[in-house]
Protein backbone atom coordinates (compact mmCIF):
# COMPACT_ATOMS: atom_id res chain seq x y z
CA UNK A 1 0.00 0.00 0.00
CA UNK A 2 1.41 3.38 -1.01
CA UNK A 3 0.05 6.55 1.11
CA UNK A 4 0.99 10.15 1.39
CA UNK A 5 3.11 11.85 4.44
CA UNK A 6 1.36 13.66 6.40
CA UNK A 7 4.26 15.45 7.90
CA UNK A 8 6.21 18.29 6.68
CA UNK A 9 8.66 16.20 5.77
CA UNK A 10 11.85 18.06 7.44
CA UNK A 11 12.97 16.65 10.42
CA UNK A 12 13.43 19.43 13.03
CA UNK A 13 16.27 21.70 11.43
CA UNK A 14 19.16 21.28 13.73
CA UNK A 15 20.57 24.27 15.13
CA UNK A 16 23.92 24.87 15.72
CA UNK A 17 24.56 26.16 19.14
CA UNK A 18 26.10 29.89 18.66
CA UNK A 19 30.14 30.31 19.91
CA UNK A 20 30.39 30.37 23.63
CA UNK A 21 31.55 33.60 25.15
CA UNK A 22 31.85 32.73 28.59
CA UNK A 23 35.46 31.85 30.05
CA UNK A 24 36.05 30.88 33.22
CA UNK A 25 37.18 33.27 35.42
CA UNK A 26 36.70 36.46 33.43
CA UNK A 27 33.79 38.65 34.04
CA UNK A 28 31.05 38.59 31.59
CA UNK A 29 27.73 40.91 30.98
CA UNK A 30 24.59 38.40 31.40
CA UNK A 31 20.87 38.91 30.52
CA UNK A 32 18.57 37.71 32.68
CA UNK A 33 14.97 37.28 30.73
CA UNK A 34 11.50 36.71 32.74
CA UNK A 35 9.48 35.31 30.69
CA UNK A 36 6.39 37.07 32.93
CA UNK A 37 5.18 33.77 34.76
CA UNK A 38 4.27 34.59 38.57
CA UNK A 39 7.09 35.26 40.97
CA UNK A 40 10.03 34.34 38.59
CA UNK A 41 10.95 37.59 39.55
CA UNK A 42 12.02 36.41 42.77
CA UNK A 43 13.91 33.72 41.13
CA UNK A 44 15.34 36.20 38.86
CA UNK A 45 16.28 39.02 42.24
CA UNK A 46 18.12 35.83 43.57
CA UNK A 47 20.47 35.42 40.12
CA UNK A 48 21.44 38.98 39.80
CA UNK A 49 22.52 38.87 43.70
CA UNK A 50 24.62 36.13 43.09
CA UNK A 51 25.78 36.69 39.93
CA UNK A 52 26.81 40.41 40.96
CA UNK A 53 28.76 38.85 44.07
CA UNK A 54 30.93 36.94 40.97
CA UNK A 55 31.85 40.21 39.32
CA UNK A 56 29.47 39.78 36.46
CA UNK A 57 27.42 42.29 35.57
CA UNK A 58 23.81 41.86 35.03
CA UNK A 59 21.10 43.08 32.31
CA UNK A 60 17.43 42.90 33.41
CA UNK A 61 14.98 41.76 30.07
CA UNK A 62 11.65 40.50 30.00
CA UNK A 63 9.08 39.01 27.44
CA UNK A 64 5.75 41.08 26.88
CA UNK A 65 3.75 37.72 27.65
CA UNK A 66 4.83 34.25 28.19
CA UNK A 67 2.66 32.86 25.99
CA UNK A 68 4.44 34.45 23.02
CA UNK A 69 7.96 34.26 22.19
CA UNK A 70 10.73 36.90 22.37
CA UNK A 71 10.52 40.16 20.38
CA UNK A 72 12.92 39.50 17.59
CA UNK A 73 14.65 43.15 18.73
CA UNK A 74 15.18 41.87 22.46
CA UNK A 75 16.77 38.71 21.34
CA UNK A 76 18.81 40.67 19.08
CA UNK A 77 19.66 43.64 21.93
CA UNK A 78 21.07 40.18 24.44
CA UNK A 79 22.84 38.90 21.72
CA UNK A 80 24.43 41.94 20.99
CA UNK A 81 25.34 42.87 24.38
CA UNK A 82 25.86 40.18 26.53
CA UNK A 83 27.72 37.06 26.33
CA UNK A 84 24.87 34.45 28.47
CA UNK A 85 21.65 34.71 28.59
CA UNK A 86 19.39 32.98 31.83
CA UNK A 87 16.00 32.53 30.79
CA UNK A 88 13.21 32.10 33.38
CA UNK A 89 11.36 30.93 35.49
CA UNK A 90 8.56 28.79 33.76
CA UNK A 91 6.55 26.01 35.32
CA UNK B 1 -7.61 10.11 -40.57
CA UNK B 2 -6.75 6.73 -38.89
CA UNK B 3 -9.33 4.79 -36.34
CA UNK B 4 -8.80 3.67 -32.35
CA UNK B 5 -11.34 1.48 -30.83
CA UNK B 6 -11.34 0.66 -26.87
CA UNK B 7 -12.91 -2.43 -25.94
CA UNK B 8 -12.81 -5.34 -22.96
CA UNK B 9 -13.52 -8.95 -22.68
CA UNK B 10 -16.11 -8.97 -20.43
CA UNK B 11 -18.23 -7.01 -22.96
CA UNK B 12 -21.38 -8.59 -25.23
CA UNK B 13 -21.31 -5.45 -27.63
CA UNK B 14 -17.57 -5.22 -27.82
CA UNK B 15 -17.85 -9.51 -28.52
CA UNK B 16 -20.34 -7.81 -31.92
CA UNK B 17 -18.20 -4.96 -32.58
CA UNK B 18 -14.90 -6.91 -32.57
CA UNK B 19 -15.07 -9.30 -35.83
CA UNK B 20 -15.78 -6.52 -37.67
CA UNK B 21 -12.98 -4.39 -36.76
CA UNK B 22 -10.54 -7.31 -36.86
CA UNK B 23 -11.82 -8.01 -40.47
CA UNK B 24 -11.41 -4.78 -41.35
CA UNK B 25 -7.65 -4.35 -40.28
CA UNK B 26 -6.95 -7.78 -42.13
CA UNK B 27 -7.76 -5.84 -45.50
CA UNK B 28 -5.38 -3.57 -44.63
CA UNK B 29 -7.56 -0.48 -42.85
CA UNK B 30 -5.69 2.15 -40.16
CA UNK B 31 -8.06 0.88 -37.01
CA UNK B 32 -5.69 0.31 -33.94
CA UNK B 33 -7.53 -1.81 -31.54
CA UNK B 34 -7.11 -1.80 -27.52
CA UNK B 35 -8.40 -3.73 -25.13
CA UNK B 36 -8.74 -2.32 -21.69
CA UNK B 37 -8.55 -5.96 -20.36
CA UNK B 38 -5.54 -7.95 -18.83
CA UNK B 39 -3.46 -9.55 -21.31
CA UNK B 40 -4.95 -13.59 -20.44
CA UNK B 41 -8.77 -12.13 -20.63
CA UNK B 42 -7.82 -10.46 -24.17
CA UNK B 43 -6.33 -13.94 -25.61
CA UNK B 44 -9.01 -15.67 -24.58
CA UNK B 45 -11.78 -13.36 -26.20
CA UNK B 46 -9.58 -12.88 -29.69
CA UNK B 47 -9.79 -17.39 -29.43
CA UNK B 48 -13.39 -17.33 -28.57
CA UNK B 49 -14.33 -14.39 -31.49
CA UNK B 50 -11.87 -16.39 -34.03
CA UNK B 51 -10.26 -12.92 -34.40
CA UNK B 52 -6.93 -12.78 -36.63
CA UNK B 53 -5.27 -10.30 -34.28
CA UNK B 54 -5.28 -10.22 -30.55
CA UNK B 55 -5.89 -6.39 -29.39
CA UNK B 56 -3.82 -4.64 -28.27
CA UNK B 57 -3.69 -3.75 -24.37
CA UNK B 58 -4.01 -0.58 -23.29
CA UNK B 59 -1.54 -0.83 -20.55
CA UNK B 60 -2.46 1.44 -17.56
CA UNK B 61 -5.23 2.24 -19.21
CA UNK B 62 -3.29 5.09 -20.63
CA UNK B 63 -5.50 5.87 -23.83
CA UNK B 64 -8.90 4.74 -22.04
CA UNK B 65 -8.20 7.46 -19.56
CA UNK B 66 -7.01 10.22 -22.27
CA UNK B 67 -10.22 9.54 -24.10
CA UNK B 68 -12.30 9.15 -21.16
CA UNK B 69 -15.36 7.14 -22.55
CA UNK B 70 -18.60 6.21 -20.31
CA UNK B 71 -18.88 3.18 -22.95
CA UNK B 72 -17.10 0.45 -25.01
CA UNK B 73 -16.92 -0.34 -27.71
CA UNK B 74 -15.82 3.20 -28.29
CA UNK B 75 -14.15 3.96 -31.97
CA UNK B 76 -12.29 6.87 -32.39
CA UNK B 77 -11.74 9.28 -35.35
CA UNK B 78 -8.11 10.54 -35.61
CA UNK B 79 -6.95 13.38 -37.32
CA UNK B 80 -3.17 13.86 -36.73
CA UNK B 81 -3.66 12.66 -33.38
CA UNK B 82 -6.47 14.81 -32.35
CA UNK B 83 -10.04 13.20 -31.96
CA UNK B 84 -12.29 14.42 -34.83
CA UNK B 85 -15.09 12.21 -33.85
CA UNK B 86 -16.51 9.58 -31.58
CA UNK B 87 -18.90 6.66 -31.61
CA UNK B 88 -19.89 5.19 -27.94
CA UNK B 89 -21.65 1.63 -28.21
CA UNK B 90 -22.90 0.30 -31.46
CA UNK B 91 -24.52 2.42 -33.55
CA UNK B 92 -24.50 0.99 -37.55
CA UNK B 93 -25.56 4.13 -39.40
CA UNK B 94 -22.54 6.44 -37.00
CA UNK B 95 -20.14 3.79 -37.14
CA UNK B 96 -20.58 3.23 -41.13
CA UNK B 97 -19.59 7.19 -41.12
CA UNK B 98 -16.76 7.36 -39.02
CA UNK B 99 -15.02 4.62 -41.02
CA UNK B 100 -16.06 6.05 -44.56
CA UNK B 101 -14.24 9.06 -43.34
CA UNK B 102 -11.42 7.42 -42.12
CA UNK B 103 -10.93 5.17 -45.66
CA UNK B 104 -11.54 2.28 -44.12
CA UNK B 105 -14.80 0.69 -44.94
CA UNK B 106 -16.71 -2.02 -42.50
CA UNK B 107 -19.01 -4.88 -42.84
CA UNK B 108 -22.02 -4.33 -40.32
CA UNK B 109 -24.70 -6.26 -41.84
CA UNK B 110 -26.27 -8.51 -39.41
CA UNK B 111 -25.25 -6.22 -36.60
CA UNK B 112 -28.65 -4.45 -35.09
CA UNK B 113 -29.07 -0.84 -35.37
CA UNK B 114 -27.81 0.52 -32.01
CA UNK B 115 -27.03 -0.91 -28.70
CA UNK B 116 -25.85 0.68 -26.09
CA UNK B 117 -22.20 -0.40 -24.82
CA UNK B 118 -21.14 -1.89 -21.40
CA UNK B 119 -19.62 1.04 -18.99
CA UNK B 120 -15.65 1.76 -19.98
CA UNK B 121 -13.32 0.15 -16.92
CA UNK B 122 -12.38 3.81 -16.14
CA UNK B 123 -15.65 4.19 -14.82
CA UNK B 124 -14.91 1.59 -12.29
CA UNK B 125 -15.30 3.36 -9.08
CA UNK B 126 -11.95 1.95 -7.72
CA UNK B 127 -10.27 2.09 -11.44
CA UNK B 128 -11.08 5.90 -11.49
CA UNK B 129 -9.95 6.56 -7.97
CA UNK B 130 -6.54 5.19 -8.96
CA UNK B 131 -6.70 7.09 -12.61
CA UNK B 132 -7.60 10.34 -10.72
CA UNK B 133 -4.65 9.90 -8.32
CA UNK B 134 -2.01 8.98 -11.47
CA UNK B 135 -3.48 12.26 -13.04
CA UNK B 136 -2.97 14.31 -10.08
CA UNK B 137 0.29 13.46 -9.29
CA UNK B 138 0.99 14.02 -13.24
CA UNK B 139 0.34 17.37 -13.01
CA UNK B 140 1.42 18.23 -9.85
CA UNK B 141 -1.47 18.28 -7.73
CA UNK B 142 -0.44 15.89 -5.18
CA UNK B 143 3.34 16.73 -3.99
CA UNK B 144 3.50 14.93 -0.79
CA UNK B 145 6.12 12.22 -0.67
CA UNK B 146 4.66 8.62 -0.54
CA UNK B 147 5.84 6.52 1.65
CA UNK B 148 5.66 2.59 0.75
CA UNK B 149 3.92 0.18 3.20
CA UNK B 150 5.54 -3.18 3.11
CA UNK B 151 3.48 -6.06 2.35
CA UNK B 152 3.37 -7.93 5.63
CA UNK B 153 2.57 -4.36 7.71
CA UNK B 154 -0.77 -3.91 9.05
CA UNK B 155 -1.47 -0.34 7.80
CA UNK B 156 -2.86 0.75 10.46
CA UNK B 157 0.19 -0.21 13.09
CA UNK B 158 1.87 1.11 10.35
CA UNK B 159 0.49 4.77 10.94
CA UNK B 160 0.82 4.47 14.74
CA UNK B 161 4.70 2.91 14.36
CA UNK B 162 5.23 6.12 12.17
CA UNK B 163 4.39 8.36 14.64
CA UNK B 164 1.33 10.10 12.49
CA UNK B 165 -1.27 9.24 15.36
CA UNK B 166 -3.07 10.89 17.97
CA UNK B 167 -3.73 7.31 19.86
CA UNK B 168 -6.38 6.38 17.94
CA UNK B 169 -6.21 4.18 14.49
CA UNK B 170 -5.81 6.52 11.80
CA UNK B 171 -7.60 5.97 8.35
CA UNK B 172 -4.37 5.12 5.58
CA UNK B 173 -4.45 8.59 3.58
CA UNK B 174 -4.10 6.56 -0.12
CA UNK B 175 -3.61 9.35 -3.38
CA UNK B 176 -7.36 7.86 -4.01
CA UNK B 177 -8.71 9.00 -0.86
CA UNK B 178 -6.30 12.27 -0.51
CA UNK B 179 -7.90 13.49 -3.85
CA UNK B 180 -11.24 12.43 -3.27
CA UNK B 181 -10.89 15.01 -0.70
CA UNK B 182 -9.03 17.65 -2.45
CA UNK B 183 -12.40 17.35 -4.97
CA UNK B 184 -14.64 18.89 -1.81
CA UNK B 185 -12.61 22.02 -2.38
CA UNK B 186 -12.06 24.39 -5.31
CA UNK B 187 -8.79 25.66 -3.97
CA UNK B 188 -5.64 24.60 -5.65
CA UNK B 189 -4.31 21.60 -3.59
CA UNK B 190 -0.58 24.41 -3.53
CA UNK B 191 -2.07 27.02 -1.65
CA UNK B 192 -0.60 27.48 1.35
CA UNK B 193 -3.20 27.62 3.85
CA UNK B 194 -1.03 28.45 7.08
CA UNK B 195 2.39 27.94 8.58
CA UNK B 196 1.36 25.82 11.45
CA UNK B 197 3.30 25.83 14.85
CA UNK B 198 5.41 25.16 16.65
CA UNK B 199 7.86 24.62 13.49
CA UNK B 200 6.10 26.66 11.19
CA UNK B 201 5.35 23.68 8.75
CA UNK B 202 3.62 24.50 5.71
CA UNK B 203 0.02 23.00 5.91
CA UNK B 204 -0.95 23.38 1.82
CA UNK B 205 -4.24 22.54 1.03
CA UNK B 206 -2.69 18.95 0.07
CA UNK B 207 -1.07 18.98 3.21
CA UNK B 208 -4.42 19.42 5.50
CA UNK B 209 -6.44 16.68 3.19
CA UNK B 210 -4.12 14.17 3.72
CA UNK B 211 -4.40 14.94 7.95
CA UNK B 212 -8.30 15.44 7.24
CA UNK B 213 -8.54 11.19 5.84
CA UNK B 214 -6.52 9.97 8.51
CA UNK B 215 -8.79 11.65 11.00
CA UNK B 216 -11.78 10.19 8.79
CA UNK B 217 -12.92 13.41 7.60
CA UNK B 218 -16.21 13.18 5.14
CA UNK B 219 -15.03 15.24 2.10
CA UNK B 220 -17.52 17.75 2.78
CA UNK B 221 -16.55 18.57 5.96
CA UNK B 222 -12.80 19.75 3.88
CA UNK B 223 -13.88 23.40 3.34
CA UNK B 224 -14.93 23.98 7.45
CA UNK B 225 -11.58 22.27 8.36
CA UNK B 226 -9.36 24.42 6.20
CA UNK B 227 -10.74 27.69 7.63
CA UNK B 228 -10.24 26.70 10.99
CA UNK B 229 -6.60 26.44 10.38
CA UNK B 230 -6.53 29.19 8.66
CA UNK B 231 -7.82 30.57 11.93
CA UNK B 232 -6.23 28.75 14.16
CA UNK B 233 -2.41 29.83 12.74
CA UNK B 234 -3.59 33.41 13.10
CA UNK B 235 -0.97 35.37 15.50
CA UNK B 236 -3.40 36.47 17.71
CA UNK B 237 -4.73 32.93 18.21
CA UNK B 238 -0.94 32.45 19.64
CA UNK B 239 -1.10 28.59 18.66
CA UNK B 240 2.91 27.99 19.82
CA UNK B 241 1.88 29.33 23.33
CA UNK B 242 -1.15 27.47 23.14
CA UNK B 243 0.91 24.37 21.61
CA UNK B 244 3.50 24.47 24.32
CA UNK B 245 1.58 25.79 27.77
CA UNK B 246 1.56 23.29 31.02
CA UNK B 247 -2.48 23.86 31.17
CA UNK B 248 -4.70 22.09 29.21
CA UNK B 249 -6.43 24.18 26.99
CA UNK B 250 -6.21 23.42 23.12
CA UNK B 251 -7.87 24.75 20.01
CA UNK B 252 -12.06 24.73 20.20
CA UNK B 253 -13.90 24.77 16.86
CA UNK B 254 -17.31 26.74 16.98
CA UNK B 255 -19.09 26.32 13.66
CA UNK B 256 -21.82 28.54 12.77
CA UNK B 257 -23.99 28.80 9.67
CA UNK B 258 -25.94 26.58 7.37
CA UNK B 259 -23.03 24.49 6.23
CA UNK B 260 -23.21 22.76 9.33
CA UNK B 261 -26.20 20.83 9.06
CA UNK B 262 -26.00 20.10 5.62
CA UNK B 263 -22.45 18.84 6.21
CA UNK B 264 -24.07 16.19 8.71
CA UNK B 265 -23.17 17.92 12.19
CA UNK B 266 -25.04 17.68 14.90
CA UNK B 267 -26.16 20.49 16.93
CA UNK B 268 -29.11 19.24 18.58
CA UNK B 269 -28.82 16.57 21.99
CA UNK B 270 -25.21 15.15 22.75
CA UNK B 271 -23.71 18.10 20.36
CA UNK B 272 -20.63 18.54 22.49
CA UNK B 273 -20.70 14.58 22.36
CA UNK B 274 -19.98 11.50 20.73
CA UNK B 275 -21.47 9.82 18.10
CA UNK B 276 -21.23 12.48 14.81
CA UNK B 277 -18.18 11.79 11.89
CA UNK B 278 -18.42 15.63 11.03
CA UNK B 279 -18.05 17.42 14.27
CA UNK B 280 -15.36 14.79 16.02
CA UNK B 281 -13.26 14.62 12.55
CA UNK B 282 -13.10 18.28 12.07
CA UNK B 283 -11.24 18.59 15.53
CA UNK B 284 -9.40 15.73 15.08
CA UNK B 285 -8.18 16.52 11.93
CA UNK B 286 -7.39 19.87 13.11
CA UNK B 287 -5.00 18.47 15.94
CA UNK B 288 -3.17 15.74 13.42
CA UNK B 289 -2.02 19.40 11.47
CA UNK B 290 -0.68 20.49 14.34
CA UNK B 291 0.93 17.41 15.25
CA UNK B 292 2.08 16.24 12.06
CA UNK B 293 2.56 19.62 9.68
CA UNK B 294 3.21 21.63 12.82
CA UNK B 295 5.29 19.24 14.73
CA UNK B 296 3.69 19.52 18.40
CA UNK B 297 3.84 16.58 19.74
CA UNK B 298 2.63 15.82 23.40
CA UNK B 299 5.41 15.26 25.81
CA UNK B 300 7.83 16.77 23.96
CA UNK B 301 6.58 20.60 22.31
CA UNK B 302 3.11 20.01 24.16
CA UNK B 303 3.99 20.45 27.58
CA UNK B 304 0.84 19.86 29.19
CA UNK B 305 0.29 19.08 32.93
CA UNK B 306 -2.77 16.79 32.38
CA UNK B 307 -4.00 17.93 28.95
CA UNK B 308 -7.83 16.88 28.06
CA UNK B 309 -10.25 14.73 26.16
CA UNK B 310 -10.82 17.32 24.22
CA UNK B 311 -7.53 17.48 22.83
CA UNK B 312 -8.20 14.73 20.80
CA UNK B 313 -10.64 16.57 19.29
CA UNK B 314 -12.94 19.33 20.02
CA UNK B 315 -15.62 21.02 17.64
CA UNK B 316 -19.36 21.25 18.15
CA UNK B 317 -22.09 23.12 16.06
CA UNK B 318 -24.22 25.72 16.81
CA UNK B 319 -28.09 25.30 17.12
CA UNK B 320 -29.23 28.57 15.18
CA UNK B 321 -32.90 27.91 14.05
CA UNK B 322 -33.92 28.58 17.72
CA UNK B 323 -31.10 30.25 19.37
CA UNK B 324 -32.08 33.58 21.30
CA UNK B 325 -29.31 35.36 18.55
CA UNK B 326 -27.37 35.62 15.38
CA UNK B 327 -24.51 32.72 15.53
CA UNK B 328 -21.30 33.39 17.21
CA UNK B 329 -19.27 34.07 14.21
CA UNK B 330 -21.67 35.66 12.35
CA UNK B 331 -21.72 38.22 15.95
CA UNK B 332 -18.09 38.64 14.91
CA UNK B 333 -18.44 39.68 11.06
CA UNK B 334 -19.22 36.39 9.07
CA UNK B 335 -22.21 37.40 7.07
CA UNK B 336 -25.39 36.24 7.88
CA UNK B 337 -26.05 33.51 4.83
CA UNK B 338 -22.12 32.21 5.55
CA UNK B 339 -20.86 29.59 7.48
CA UNK B 340 -17.86 30.77 10.00
CA UNK B 341 -15.76 29.15 12.20
CA UNK B 342 -14.63 30.53 15.53
CA UNK B 343 -11.26 29.19 17.43
CA UNK B 344 -11.11 29.34 20.83
CA UNK B 345 -8.31 28.03 23.30
CA UNK B 346 -10.30 26.73 25.39
CA UNK B 347 -10.17 23.72 28.36
CA UNK B 348 -12.45 20.89 28.37
CA UNK B 349 -16.50 21.99 28.88
CA UNK B 350 -18.06 21.10 32.26
CA UNK B 351 -22.03 22.03 32.86
CA UNK B 352 -24.04 24.72 35.09
CA UNK B 353 -27.05 22.95 36.04
CA UNK B 354 -30.10 25.17 37.12
CA UNK B 355 -33.66 23.39 36.79
CA UNK B 356 -35.44 26.47 38.68
CA UNK B 357 -34.25 29.85 36.96
CA UNK B 358 -37.79 31.14 35.52
CA UNK B 359 -36.52 34.71 34.43
CA UNK B 360 -33.24 35.83 32.35
CA UNK B 361 -32.52 37.57 35.95
CA UNK B 362 -32.14 34.21 37.70
CA UNK B 363 -30.82 32.06 35.32
CA UNK B 364 -27.97 35.10 34.70
CA UNK B 365 -26.51 34.84 38.07
CA UNK B 366 -26.64 31.49 38.22
CA UNK B 367 -24.56 31.25 35.12
CA UNK B 368 -22.15 33.99 35.96
CA UNK B 369 -21.78 32.14 39.06
CA UNK B 370 -20.70 28.80 37.49
CA UNK B 371 -18.26 31.48 34.99
CA UNK B 372 -16.61 32.79 38.18
CA UNK B 373 -15.28 29.47 38.66
CA UNK B 374 -13.15 29.67 35.05
CA UNK B 375 -9.32 28.83 36.18
CA UNK B 376 -10.26 29.41 39.85
CA UNK B 377 -12.70 32.14 41.52
CA UNK B 378 -9.68 34.43 42.68
CA UNK B 379 -8.16 34.73 38.99
CA UNK B 380 -9.87 37.95 37.91
CA UNK B 381 -9.36 39.33 33.77
CA UNK B 382 -6.85 36.40 33.04
CA UNK B 383 -9.47 34.06 31.28
CA UNK B 384 -12.53 34.59 28.88
CA UNK B 385 -15.07 32.00 28.98
CA UNK B 386 -17.48 30.28 25.83
CA UNK B 387 -20.93 29.99 27.72
CA UNK B 388 -22.47 27.67 25.38
CA UNK B 389 -26.50 27.79 26.35
CA UNK B 390 -28.94 24.81 26.08
CA UNK B 391 -32.37 25.22 24.27
CA UNK B 392 -33.86 25.13 27.76
CA UNK B 393 -31.69 28.05 29.32
CA UNK B 394 -31.67 29.82 25.54
CA UNK B 395 -35.80 29.86 26.06
CA UNK B 396 -35.87 31.54 28.97
CA UNK B 397 -33.85 34.43 27.36
CA UNK B 398 -35.00 34.18 23.75
CA UNK B 399 -38.59 34.54 25.52
CA UNK B 400 -37.58 37.20 27.53
CA UNK B 401 -36.39 39.24 24.37
CA UNK B 402 -32.41 39.36 25.93
CA UNK B 403 -29.86 40.12 23.06
CA UNK B 404 -26.83 38.85 22.87
CA UNK B 405 -25.32 42.02 24.59
CA UNK B 406 -27.82 42.14 26.90
CA UNK B 407 -27.08 38.46 27.86
CA UNK B 408 -23.37 39.30 28.15
CA UNK B 409 -24.07 42.45 30.43
CA UNK B 410 -25.96 40.98 32.86
CA UNK B 411 -23.22 38.31 33.28
CA UNK B 412 -20.44 40.63 33.28
CA UNK B 413 -21.86 42.47 36.18
CA UNK B 414 -23.30 39.04 37.88
CA UNK B 415 -19.09 37.86 37.57
CA UNK B 416 -18.53 40.44 39.99
CA UNK B 417 -17.06 40.09 43.48
CA UNK B 418 -15.85 41.97 46.18
CA UNK B 419 -11.77 42.48 46.22
CA UNK B 420 -11.91 41.59 49.93
CA UNK B 421 -12.89 37.74 49.24
CA UNK B 422 -10.46 37.74 46.43
CA UNK B 423 -6.93 38.85 48.35
CA UNK B 424 -4.60 36.76 48.25
CA UNK B 425 -4.86 34.62 51.51
CA UNK B 426 -8.09 35.47 52.75
CA UNK B 427 -9.96 32.56 53.80
CA UNK B 428 -6.61 30.82 54.25
CA UNK B 429 -6.49 30.00 50.15
CA UNK B 430 -2.83 31.80 48.86
CA UNK B 431 -4.19 32.09 45.45
CA UNK B 432 -5.68 35.33 44.83
CA UNK B 433 -4.94 39.28 43.84
CA UNK B 434 -1.79 40.77 45.20
CA UNK B 435 -2.62 43.18 48.51
CA UNK B 436 -1.46 46.01 47.04
CA UNK B 437 -4.07 46.38 44.15
CA UNK B 438 -6.65 45.76 46.84
CA UNK B 439 -7.32 49.28 48.23
CA UNK B 440 -10.89 49.06 49.21
CA UNK B 441 -11.93 45.26 50.26
CA UNK B 442 -15.40 46.26 49.08
CA UNK B 443 -14.52 47.10 45.74
CA UNK B 444 -15.96 44.94 42.94
CA UNK B 445 -13.64 43.24 40.85
CA UNK B 446 -15.17 41.90 37.58
CA UNK B 447 -14.51 38.25 36.52
CA UNK B 448 -13.82 39.22 32.73
CA UNK B 449 -12.05 41.59 30.92
CA UNK B 450 -15.16 42.90 29.62
CA UNK B 451 -18.86 41.91 28.70
CA UNK B 452 -17.24 41.02 24.74
CA UNK B 453 -15.05 38.57 26.61
CA UNK B 454 -17.86 36.08 27.61
CA UNK B 455 -18.50 34.50 24.09
CA UNK B 456 -22.32 33.10 23.52
CA UNK B 457 -23.45 30.34 22.06
CA UNK B 458 -26.45 28.08 21.78
CA UNK B 459 -26.31 24.30 20.94
CA UNK B 460 -27.87 21.02 22.90
CA UNK B 461 -30.38 18.82 23.05
CA UNK B 462 -33.98 19.66 23.83
CA UNK B 463 -34.54 18.58 27.33
CA UNK B 464 -31.94 19.29 29.93
CA UNK B 465 -31.94 22.28 31.55
CA UNK B 466 -28.23 22.91 31.31
CA UNK B 467 -25.75 25.21 29.87
CA UNK B 468 -21.93 24.12 29.04
CA UNK B 469 -18.88 26.74 29.94
CA UNK B 470 -16.02 25.94 28.20
CA UNK B 471 -13.16 27.79 30.32
CA UNK B 472 -10.21 30.09 28.23
CA UNK B 473 -6.66 29.91 28.09
CA UNK B 474 -4.89 33.28 28.87
CA UNK B 475 -6.46 35.64 27.02
CA UNK B 476 -6.32 38.91 25.37
CA UNK B 477 -3.62 40.22 23.68
CA UNK B 478 -0.99 38.79 26.19
CA UNK B 479 -2.49 35.32 25.24
CA UNK B 480 -5.17 34.43 22.80
CA UNK B 481 -7.34 35.66 21.21
CA UNK B 482 -10.94 34.33 19.29
CA UNK B 483 -10.29 34.29 15.70
CA UNK B 484 -12.94 33.81 13.55
CA UNK B 485 -13.19 33.23 9.44
CA UNK B 486 -15.72 32.61 6.84
CA UNK B 487 -15.72 28.86 5.42
CA UNK B 488 -16.84 30.95 1.92
CA UNK B 489 -13.16 30.81 0.32
CA UNK B 490 -12.14 27.40 1.46
CA UNK B 491 -15.30 25.97 -0.57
Amino acid sequence: MRILDPTREAAPGGRPLAERRLAAGRPATIALLDIRKPRGDVFLDELERLLSERGHTVLRTAKPTFTKPAPADLRSEIADRCEAVIEALAD
Amino acid sequence: MELLALVKHDCPVCDQVLPVLDAARQRGAAIRILSQSGPEETEAQAQRLNLAHVPELDRDLKLSARFDPDAVPTLVLLDGGSEADRVEGLDRARLAELARRAGAPLELDGLPERRPGCASLTRDPVVAARLAARAARETGRLRARELELGELEDPFEALFDRGFSDGLPLVPPTPERVVDMLDATSRDAQDLVAAVPPYDGQATVEKVAINAVMAGCPPAVFPILLAAVDAACDPAFALLGLVSTTHPSGPLVVVSGPLSERVGMNSAGNALGQGNRATLTVGRALQLVVRNVGGGRPGQEDRAAHGQPGKLSSCFAERLEDSPWPGLAQDRGVPPEETGVTLVAAEAPRVIVDQLARTPWELCASLAGGLEWVGHRRLRLAFDAVLVLGPEHGRILREAGWDRDRVRQELFERSRAPAGELVRGAGGIAEGLEERFVTDPAAPVPKFAAPERILLAHAGGDAGLFSMVYGGWVAGEIGSEPVTRSVAPWQ
